[in-house]
């Protein structure tokens, strides 16, 4: 594939990865432990297991997964809403494939599909108003989910339901906003991590100046990164030079696709149409303040939270999930009580193990058993 | 008195409505008229024996194929019922076909059942049951008996069919999914993930178009080319649902070994991968309905590749990996990019990645 192979060079891979070694060798770690280094995006983590990366690199060097998979931190009360709004029979419920399988406390929304529920996979939000214009006489309601990456095309969704005066369309928001997130996992007390890779496709949108914080308060280094197993690696390396180097600064690894200022026509649709939420759950990490958003009041009859009777009810993580640790790097999935006994891809106790981006999840698929038995 | 003379052979039915209502699943004329019309006309005199309840076979035919019956069933739904490459008759027909062959068997009979959706055209139907005819005629086997169901509309999706088949399998022939070794190949007849790729853009809820059909075919002449080329062969199997990932694992369990294979080496279409990447799918987990992968032993890989890449079906064949020494039943994949990967089996069904 023209643009993609070129990013998955496997000479490359071994030049870089010389290199890696070769800065690492040459660098002072810290005292008992290796280099943790945290990729906040579940895309980076998809392709970390896929290529294998995690065994290419030194052993000095552990990646910590973090917590940039939107579904993996779906809160369980949350789940429960889409379904109630889905049980709804004038409803058609619209959703991305993997938010199918979630948890909720009583059922996903694959369960409420197969106990009868009209809940329909969707591509796009635009595929969802598209079903609003054929199905006038049903509500269709969007589960806006995802980081910056996803809010501006439910955005621009909301501004052409608007411009049409569709009625029938609504969204039940539960969009997370990426920086006030980092900073949570920059607020745990005693966490060791040593540099960032950023998220490529949220940088898209918002660029890379609203990171700066985390060089210049909390002097951790960041690469915003690529999501090709080339680009991560260049970004790995790029975090060691700076460290190397006693530099702490936020780069651009992604420059191709990341304009540093964002992408200003996608800025302004998010925030015509969107306002911060005071605080929002987090699965495994609790509520962070400013982390989610709502639709603004000009846009309440899209509203699916206003429009709909719904729980609302705040539901515990299961006990035995230790999401919050692995999330914030603390525990390694396969460290977690449950990891691979009760907690399975096909019967998922903690939200990490339901996407293929979820951390829990990868390490099941494309590595896990073999951790378990290093465990064992 | 005037008798009327006794005639031997009936009368044929005639449908004269454009679409299936439930009387058609009575059992009484309308039942007749349709299962006459469309299915026997489709599928030829010798199943037009219908006034018993089972077909008879003279078992001195099967034994001079083989000393075992090979006996197997599938039932085929698929949404739409037209797709690039095939249709749900083909596709019931070659996967029973394959079923058979992939054990050696060499197909024989096949029955078929047929669910149908109240309302749906008999102009449609009639090329369904067309479809299967050309398809067992082309694979050397007969569809000898039959059933028609019809469901209230909204009880089935249109159209489901149930077929059977049963083949003889030759005396010198026994593989079986607990035979890999150690060093074995593992071949694969072509190119992987077109049937699922072609199924999933056919149904057009995604807005991509690509040139992808279905490699959807009947693989008995095939299989037959490389048990001669390489009668050592130790396991075959068709990767349909699930796809080739599956099918390794299965062979991993079933004969305690663990497989490696390249990613280099495993053939993808580029629309296929390309179609992947824009879902976040894994080609290997993509159902196929042409594909089959191979066990042999290693000294007889080269000349079953070259008996593969000598029929239609098995152009672009490749030796995709080899059974390794590890008894822990893994599959793993060596990334092209250096770095290694599990295979595991799939759970649930493969759901698109939200970005």
């Amino acid at each position: 594939m023209k643009y993609v192979d070129e990013f998955r060079d496997g000479e490359k891979a071994r030049v870089l990865i010389g290199e890696i070694e070769s800065l690492v060798s040459g660098m002072k770690l810290p005292e008992g432990r290796p280099l943790y280094l945290m990729e906040v995006c579940g895309g980076h983590t998809h392709s970390i297991f896929r290529y294998g990366l995690e065994g290419m690199l030194p052993k000095a060097i552990e990646l910590v997964h973090g917590p940039g998979c939107p579904v993996c931190v779906l809160p369980m009360g949350r789940v429960d809403d889409c379904v109630a709004i889905a049980e709804n029979p004038k409803v058609i419920f619209t959703t991305f494939g993997d938010a199918m399988r979630v948890p909720g406390s009583r059922k996903s929304l694959l369960q409420a599909k197969a106990d009868g529920a009209d809940v329909r996979m969707v591509y796009s939000p635009m595929d969802a108003l598209q079903l609003a214009r054929r199905n006038p006489a049903r509500e269709v309601v969007f589960f806006g989910l995802g980081f910056e990456t996803t809010m501006p095309s439910t955005a621009l969704t909301i501004l052409q339901a608007e411009s049409e005066g569709i009625r029938n369309f609504s969204v039940f928001c539960n969009h997370i906003t990426i920086v006030p997130t980092i900073k949570a996992i920059l607020d745990s007390p005693g966490l060791q991590l040593d540099g960032f890779l950023g998220p490529g496709h949220v940088s898209m949108v918002i660029g890379t100046a609203p990171y700066e914080f985390i060089a210049n308060f909390y002097r951790k280094p960041m690469v915003v990164a690529g999501f090709e197993p080339l680009d991560i690696l260049q970004s790995i390396w790029m975090l060691l030079k700076q460290i190397a180097e006693g530099r702490v600064e936020v780069e651009n690894q992604y420059a191709r696709v990341v304009p540093s200022e964002g992408n200003n026509a996608a800025l302004r649709a998010v925030a015509q149409v969107y306002e911060l939420r005071e605080f929002f759950e987090w699965r495994g990490l609790g509520s962070i303040d400013h982390s989610g958003v709502r639709l603004r009041d000009a846009y309440v009859h899209f509203d699916a939270e206003r429009k709909f009777a719904i729980p609302n009810v705040r539901i515990a993580d299961p006990k035995s999930c230790q999401c919050g640790e692995v999330l914030k790097g603390a525990l390694k999935p396969w460290q977690c009580k449950v990891f691979g006994t009760s907690c399975t891809p096909e019967t998922p106790l903690g939200a990490l193990m339901v996407s293929s981006e979820g951390a829990c999840a990868a390490y099941y698929q494309y590595g896990g058993q073999k951790r378990q038995a290093e465990v064992v | 008195m005037n008798f009327v003379p006794f005639v031997k052979t009936r009368t044929r039915g005639k449908v004269n409505v454009s679409s299936v209502t439930l009387a058609h699943g009575g059992g009484g004329k309308a039942m007749k008229d349709l299962i006459d019309d469309v299915f026997l006309t489709a599928f030829g005199e010798h199943a037009c024996e219908p006034l018993e309840d089972q077909a008879r076979f003279d078992l001195a035919v099967f034994a001079a194929h083989g000393d075992r019956l090979a006996f197997t069933t599938d039932s085929f739904v698929v949404d739409p019922l037209f797709f690039p490459g095939g249709d749900i008759g083909k596709l019931a027909v070659c996967g029973t076909v394959n079923d058979l062959a992939v054990g050696g068997a060499v197909p024989m009979y096949l029955s078929c059942a047929v669910i149908i959706e109240e309302g749906v055209q008999i102009d449609l139907l009639r090329q369904v049951a067309l479809s299967m005819a050309r398809t067992a005629s082309q694979a050397g086997g007969q569809i000898v008996t039959g059933d028609t169901k019809v469901v209230p509309r909204g009880a089935c999706d249109k159209i489901f069919i149930t077929t059977t088949g049963v083949g003889a399998i030759p005396a010198s022939l026994a593989l079986g999914v607990d035979k890999a070794r150690a060093g074995d190949a593992v071949l694969v007849n072509g190119l992987l993930g077109d049937h699922g790729a072609a199924i999933l853009c056919a149904r057009g809820d995604m807005a991509l178009e690509t040139p992808i059909a279905s490699d959807c075919a009947c693989l008995h002449e095939l299989i037959g080319a490389i048990l001669a080329a390489a009668p050592g062969t130790r396991f075959i199997r068709d990767a349909t649902r699930g796809g080739v990932a599956t099918v390794l694992n299965e062979i991993a369990d079933g004969s305690g070994v663990s497989i490696e294979i390249e990613e280099g080496m495993t053939p993808i279409r580029e629309e296929v991968k390309a179609f992947c990447e824009v879902l976040g799918l894994d080609p290997l987990y993509l159902a196929n309905e042409g594909k089959i992968v191979v066990i042999v032993p290693p000294d007889q890989a080269e000349a079953a590749l070259a008996a593969m890449r000598r029929d239609p079906l098995g152009l672009d064949a490749a030796r995709i990996g080899r059974i390794t020494s590890d008894q822990d039943s893994r599959v793993m994949m060596r990334t092209s990019f250096g770095g290694h990967r599990m295979v595991d089996m799939l759970v649930g069904e493969q759901l698109p990645r939200i970005c």
